[in-house]
């Protein structure tokens, strides 16, 4: 290459200082963007891909430092350049996507006077005229009527509506590199792919070098040039995406891209080659009975409306000549019905909104229902409040596995207390040891080493993390198990690995379950019937190769088309972007 | 997200004991070092020091009277020749005791209160704030005052006077701590287990804000203790000739003009020591009981 390349990191070591030692989080990591050019850096959580690029960005937290290599921006060198010279840098000549979009926009600040808060800062407007430059870039993200929006809160924003807001904020000074870190995670698959088709068009109209930070090899290959593949600090692969995706060198590389739900593949082949369980020698129990066991009916869920409860609501209402044009609630699920079988598993998709999880944590019994019905083995469990429920016996045969596994662990328990916690309650067995002998038991069950089990939460790693959260459902040997999106906060190897135990402990346990989740390819391994929803109803139901192979609703087809997955086979890489871009 | 590598082999298993965690959390912030010394040091005086003081605290002798501090009487005498470095060191144990009854009831009153408000939300809630609010209207020594002279000038009612003016804090933070807890994925697993709510506010939500309770604790043993010993300067409290720092410091006030100053200034630094010390516990405590800290 002859050109200087517009960003040229060599050699680039990061160290963090922790109270076990110095952590190398970044080792020896090269990386050259060219102008134009869109890099996707790719690697499971711990990886190093955001430090790198907060390296790049100098915003490393106190603790960590660039001990060796040099980041050169053109010709500027930013490893020694200073704070100064960084702050005007920053969001001028390198600008940086979030994850988190309600996390980067101010709560208490209009987000049109955000955005002229990086214009005046970096001298790119005249105050006179800041405001309609402010709008006219939220028109460029394409925003509708964005002279409106430009006085709204984030909060009165959607998650795919503020992640425009972080693009514009990016982009409002043009700048000649966007780092984006994980810029999807959080959206809607409909949403992401309007997002990415948006940043792809903005930056390429631009003339603008991009990095994209993601967790998933899909959605780089499909819209990067390039594709880095890091593993724990280092760079194990770096190739043009089509040869990344389509052949892979680096056995980490081959281990992710196996690893990565995709149609035509088994949940057997996710795992790494010679690693797959003994899945075939396991007995399955008969799930010939069809009896149901769940069978939900006419199910309806009403949130009363902000404003039109209480003082406030009363007052309005008096002052207001004509009643209020909209209801006064608001249905999240609307009569909805369905079944689930003894040892069948149902996919319950949607994406956020879709009253899926209330759905879910109605049957779970954990909030009242509205109206309907909710039969579980015969009896009305709905008509039961959910206060008089948690306390029955009935409690110990519907149990759940949760989200997020951090967020459902109590960070003062240790994993051996965490599992036996339902026994305590619930369960028949007395006796610490009797107790003890049960969770390792479990432990076993799902692969969780015992020497583990006096560990708290955050000395666990999320995949170990999540093993305790599935032991803990399965402790009571309950019939139903609702899964609420088990794997979302997983990374894709480690989600291979517990879809797969999932599995196995329902063939062996004979449980059924009730899968919450908006991916519809993690979806389609683990269940036999899929429900779709959307704004609270059914879409379309049925067997799961049918409803993924030939969907009816559109809506199930345009979910399935959001899906991020190249196809390099039929056009180049360069084609298939250009025609989802524009 | 360095740390949560899932692949990565199993670290060394880090040692959950208390006690070397307390070592690491003594050790590595000098600050709370001195403050944990200082602490075990105004300990030792209450629990020891009236067994190994050099005079009776309540003896007079007239003829050592308004004495400068010397060998003899290392912060010297009173009026009535009482020797004073024995009276400030005896009256450790009933201003400590005074804090520390007045905190222990008012975390266990106002804690619960407040972890039940956060946490049922609704007319519980209402209720509890409501009167956390009444009582942050008045000015709160004035509160203090009322309370002890309406219902007598005993130490128990300066424990309960101290305790009442402390409860609104408690309430606050305990509150906040447990509405933001109140629907996280551990107190629903919670309730899945079939835990009941009782069993959810004490041996799930409580635990977890305990760190920040520490914090509380220590912030208001500075405070218990200086409403303690304002209300004995003020002649509504503990009664004389019983040592104790704020009546030390009332008795001393008149002589400073006359040049006496050890009089005042010794209980005054002792008090001020005392309460400089737990100002400074705070973080050490909530660091001691937060497992998270124990990585």
């Amino acid at each position: 290459m002859t050109e200087i390349p517009l960003l040229d990191v060599r050699d680039l070591t990061v160290e963090f200082q922790t109270r076990r030692g110095i952590v190398k989080a970044v080792q020896h990591v090269d990386l050259t963007i060219a102008k134009g050019e869109t890099v996707g850096i790719v690697g499971e959580s711990g990886s190093g891909k955001s430090v790198t690029s907060y390296a790049v960005m100098r915003i490393l937290d106190r603790a960590g430092r660039i001990a060796d290599g040099s980041v050169m921006f053109t010709n500027l060198d930013l490893r020694n350049a200073a704070e100064d010279a960084m702050r005007d840098l920053r969001g001028r000549e390198i600008s940086m996507i979030f994850q988190n979009p309600r996390a980067a926009l101010n709560p208490i600040r209009k987000v049109g006077r955000q955005i002229e808060d990086v214009l005046l800062q970096h001298v790119k407007a005249a105050p006179s005229e800041v405001t309609e430059k402010a709008v006219e870039i939220l028109e460029q993200v394409r925003i509708a009527r964005p002279r409106e929006r430009y006085h709204a809160y984030p909060f009165e924003l959607s998650g795919g509506m503020c992640q425009r807001v972080v693009i514009a904020l990016a982009l409002a000074c043009q700048p000649q590199l966007l780092i984006a870190d994980e810029p999807t995670t959080g959206l809607d698959v409909t949403t992401q792919k309007t997002v990415m088709e948006l940043i792809v068009e903005l930056t390429r109209a631009r003339g603008m070098s991009t990095i994209l930070i993601t967790h998933d090899l899909g959605l780089a290959a499909l819209y990067c040039d390039k594709i880095v593949v890091m593993e724990k600090g280092r760079v194990v692969e770096a190739a043009p995406s089509r040869a990344v995706f389509t052949a892979p060198e680096h056995p980490y590389t081959k281990k992710l891209m196996r690893a990565t739900p995709r149609p035509g593949v088994s949940l057997r082949d996710l795992l790494p080659e010679g690693e797959a369980p003994t899945g075939a020698t396991i007995a399955k129990l008969p799930t010939a009975e069809k009896a149901p066991l769940l069978v939900v009916e006419k199910l309806i869920k009403e949130y009363p409306r902000k404003g039109t409860q209480g003082l406030a609501g009363t007052l309005k209402k008096l002052t207001q000549q004509k009643p209020a044009p909209e209801p006064e609630v608001f249905r999240a699920v609307d009569g909805i019905s369905f079944s689930v079988n003894r040892g069948e598993s149902v996919g319950l998709v949607g994406e956020s909104g879709c009253g899926k999880s209330t759905t879910s944590t109605m049957v779970m019994r954990l909030i009242d229902k509205t109206d309907g019905t909710i039969l579980f083995d015969g009896e009305d469990i709905g008509a039961i409040p959910a206060k008089k429920f948690a306390l029955l016996p009935l409690r110990r045969r519907i149990q759940m596995v949760f989200q997020d596994p951090t967020d459902s662990l109590n960070p003062r328990f240790t994993a051996a207390r965490a599992i036996a916690d339902p026994i305590l309650r619930l369960g028949d067995l007395k006796g610490r040891d009797a107790i003890r002998a049960r969770c390792e038991e479990l432990a076993r069950q799902v692969g969780l080493p015992v020497e583990l089990l006096d560990r708290f939460p955050h000395q666990l790693s999320g995949g170990q993390k999540a093993r305790v959260g599935i032991a803990r459902a399965i402790a009571l040997k309950p019939d139903l198990v609702i899964l609420d999106e088990p794997t979302a906060a997983l990374d894709v190897s480690v989600q291979a690995v517990v879809l797969n135990l999932l599995q196995e402990l329902k063939d062996t346990l004979g449980m059924s379950y009730l899968f919450v989740s908006h991916d519809l390819n993690v979806v389609r391994l683990l269940c036999d019937r899929v429900i779709v929803m959307r704004a609270g109803k059914i879409v379309e139901e049925g067997a799961t190769d049918r409803v993924l192979f030939s969907p009816e609703a559109a809506y199930t087809r345009d979910l399935l088309a959001a899906i991020p997955h190249p196809n390099f086979d039929k056009v180049p890489a360069a084609a298939a972007r250009m025609a989802t871009g524009s | 997200m360095t740390d949560t590598t899932a692949t990565a082999p199993a670290p060394k298993p880090p040692s959950n004991s208390i006690l070397s965690h307390a070592r690491y959390v003594v050790s590595e912030n000098l600050v709370t070092g001195f403050a944990f010394g200082l602490f075990a040091l105004i300990a030792l005086c209450a629990l020891i020091g009236p067994y190994v003081v050099p005079y009776d605290p309540l003896a007079s002798d007239t003829s050592a009277s308004l004495q400068a501090p010397s060998l003899r009487h290392w912060f010297g005498t009173d009026q009535l020749g009482r020797d004073i470095f024995s009276r400030v060191v005896v009256a450790t144990r009933l201003d400590f005791i005074i804090a520390l009854s007045s905190v222990a009831l008012v975390f266990v009153m106002g804690g619960f209160a407040g972890i039940a408000a956060g946490y049922f939300g609704g007319w519980t809630d209402r209720l509890v704030s409501r009167l956390a609010d009444t009582i942050m209207a008045f000015p709160l020594f004035v509160l203090a005052m009322g309370i002890v002279a309406a219902l007598g000038n005993t130490v128990t009612n300066i424990v309960i006077a101290t305790a009442i003016i402390n409860f609104p804090l408690y309430v606050r933070v305990a509150r906040a701590e447990a509405n933001v807890r109140r629907d996280s994925g551990f107190v629903m697993a919670a309730r899945l287990s079939g835990n009941d709510d009782f069993r959810i506010l004490l041996g799930h939500i409580l635990p977890n804000i305990m760190p920040i309770m520490m914090v509380q604790i220590s912030l208001t043993m500075g405070y218990a203790i200086l409403n303690a010993a304002g209300l004995s300067f003020i002649g509504l409290g503990v009664k004389p000739p019983t040592p104790e720092w704020g009546i030390m410091v009332a008795e001393g006030a008149t002589n400073i003009i006359s040049g006496e100053w050890w009089i005042a200034l010794f209980p005054g630094a002792a008090l001020m020591l005392a309460v400089f010390c737990f100002n400074l516990l705070g973080d050490g405590l909530r660091d001691l009981v937060d497992p998270q800290r124990r990585t």
